[in-house]
């Protein structure tokens, strides 16, 4: 059961967003087994899927490499220059809110107020003209510091952010969360909800142009098949 | 001993420059056969001058100051000096002007955008001529170069700059929301721009209508059913292609949702595109405005090409293909 869609090449991502969009394609009518069965295997030819982590997505869907390419949000929010977009800038056009792997990206600061009812990172605003911020986002934390008007410098660290404000590295994290078990363990609040961040299916420009005709019919299938968009 | 250069530029050794020249040599000979004759301007200009077109946000971003204290810019495209040119040295003329060119222009560039500050275009304004006539022979002069350099792939994507305006009047979508649209439809993100639409409180039937024709792109047939208030656009994309020969028709994509992120296009806009490239290669469009603001009132449209994107794109068809992954 090869030959999908022609010859549409898909940029999938490994990670937490991997089952729920194997299991789209699935519903598509693609032959998923190898695509489950082999966790090394980056290029799976027959079918037009290309694996790899949700952050390379956009790069290789920008370059027209993958024609199309699923990632979440928080990552195409995260793509250096997503805030402005400006002439001469490579594009990827964003087509569909696929609704799957539901996040939050958040700002949160340990569990605890001084006698005025600051939060850390509200002390230090106030106290040092700036707050410290970890995280694995900095051009949203950025962003969303400007769009608040409080100034703050931005500490970006690889993984593990909920240790910064444990340890004194900063006052306050910027990070994506499903549940939040993993923040409430660590001693930490939600302060402020930024955007909710959900899978979305993403086109090369040029792609979108010469290959319409499939394009559309995916988007066709897709839709009926992801949950009717609750107003937001 | 390394000796860096500015980001976004490139030194061009023998065997690349041969191979440009190559690219550049059959452009010229199909402009220069159609009429246009080449042009040089100056690189560096008056920022007082070139603001007269008046597009801010997309203008020049290197500056320098003369020995007068005056603020010189290096153009960051062909198509506002040659508006300069033309109203400056042939204010009184006229019959079409066909000019041609191949220069550098400099644009902006931010850290890990992979951006050229110093591109090279080769394209040509064809000045005085109105649509749908101009439009049809600039897309003529395109497809035949683009045919001389070799190029076998290519598709032109052919939209109308004014649609979305009209439209957003005819939808009575407030003024204040419609900058904001307009830049969502120009990057083409349908999540965002679903949701703005819900958010301004468009009417349901205005938004399915902005969404379905943003979206709506392909062959004749998408000119065939024609939706009420795109009527305008769509008529004067048919009335072009009726225009067209065959061989240049047959590269067209009719592109409703086609918005280029230069502020001076007025009509027709289209944009070149290759399967192996991931970006466009060039494009153009109308601009019946620009030239009045110089005090020079004509109709005028015209194209460029990045001629280090085409060498890229006909290098990837000599390879078999661009991608990755092989056609199956």
């Amino acid at each position: 059961m090869t030959g999908w869609l022609d010859d549409l090449t898909i940029a999938v991502p490994r990670g937490a967003l991997f089952e729920g969009t194997v299991e789209l394609l699935a519903s598509l009518g693609l032959d998923t087994t190898e695509l489950r069965g082999n966790d090394r295997k980056l290029l799976f030819e027959d079918i037009g899927v290309i694996t790899m982590r949700p952050s390379d997505v956009p790069t290789y869907v920008e370059d027209g490499a993958a024609d199309l390419g699923i990632t979440g949000k928080d990552v195409l929010l995260e793509r250096p220059g997503a805030g402005a977009r400006e002439r001469g800038r490579r594009q990827i056009y964003e087509l569909l809110d696929l609704g799957y792997g539901r996040c939050t990206m958040v700002f949160a600061t340990a569990d605890r107020v001084n006698d005025r009812g600051e939060d850390p990172a509200a002390e230090a605003l106030r106290r040092l003209g700036a707050m410290s911020v970890a995280t694995k986002y900095p051009r949203i934390a950025a962003r969303h510091l400007l769009q608040t008007g409080r100034q703050g410098e931005i500490v970006e660290v690889k993984g593990s952010v909920e240790l910064a404000p444990l340890t004194g590295l900063a006052e306050a994290i910027v990070d994506l969360t499903a549940t939040g078990t993993t923040l409430r363990e660590n001693g930490l609040v939600v302060r402020e909800e930024i955007v909710e961040c959900t899978a979305r299916l993403i086109a090369n420009p040029v792609a979108y142009k010469l290959k319409a005709a499939q394009i559309d019919q995916l988007l066709a299938r897709l839709r009926e098949r992801i949950p009717a968009r609750r107003a937001s | 001993m390394m000796h860096p250069i500015p980001s976004g530029t490139r030194d061009v050794l023998p065997d690349e420059t041969r191979e440009l020249r190559a690219i550049t040599d059959a452009l010229r000979a199909v402009f220069e056969r159609h009429g246009y004759g080449e042009v040089y301007t100056p690189a560096l200009e008056y920022e007082a001058v070139l603001a007269n077109a008046g597009i801010a946000g997309t203008g020049p971003v290197h500056r320098v100051f003369d020995e007068t204290g005056t603020t010189l810019v290096l153009r960051s495209d062909m198509t506002v000096p040659i508006a300069r040119l033309v109203a400056t040295r042939y204010p009184e003329v006229a019959e079409p002007l066909r000019f041609c060119y191949f220069a550098h222009c400099y644009r902006g560039t931010r850290p890990q955008w992979s951006q050229p500050r110093e591109l090279l275009q080769a394209g040509i304004e064809l000045i005085g001529s109105s649509a749908p006539g101009g439009t049809a022979e600039a897309l003529t002069v395109l497809c035949d170069a683009l045919d001389a350099t070799g190029l076998k792939d290519y598709r032109v994507g052919l939209g109308d700059a004014s649609l979305f305006a009209t439209l957003m009047d005819r939808l009575q979508i407030a003024p204040e929301a419609r900058a904001g649209l307009l830049e969502t439809l120009a990057s083409r993100d349908f999540v965002e721009l679903e949701q703005r639409l819900e958010g301004i409180g468009a009417s349901a039937e205005a938004s399915a209508l902005l969404l379905s024709l943003s979206q709506r792109r392909g062959g004749p047939e998408v000119l065939a059913e024609p939706p009420g208030p795109a009527a305008d656009a769509i008529a004067g994309m048919r009335q072009v292609s009726e225009l067209l020969d065959e061989r240049v028709a047959a590269r067209v994509i009719f592109d409703l949702g086609l918005v280029r992120s230069i502020g001076y296009y007025t009509g027709a806009v289209f944009e070149v595109y290759d399967p192996t490239l991931g970006v466009p290669i060039g494009g153009g469009g109308r601009y019946d405005d620009l030239l009045e603001s110089f005090g020079a009132e004509r109709p005028a449209v015209g194209f460029a090409l990045d001629v280090e994107r085409l060498h890229i794109a006909l290098a990837g068809e000599e390879r078999g293909t661009g991608v990755v992954v092989a056609p199956r």
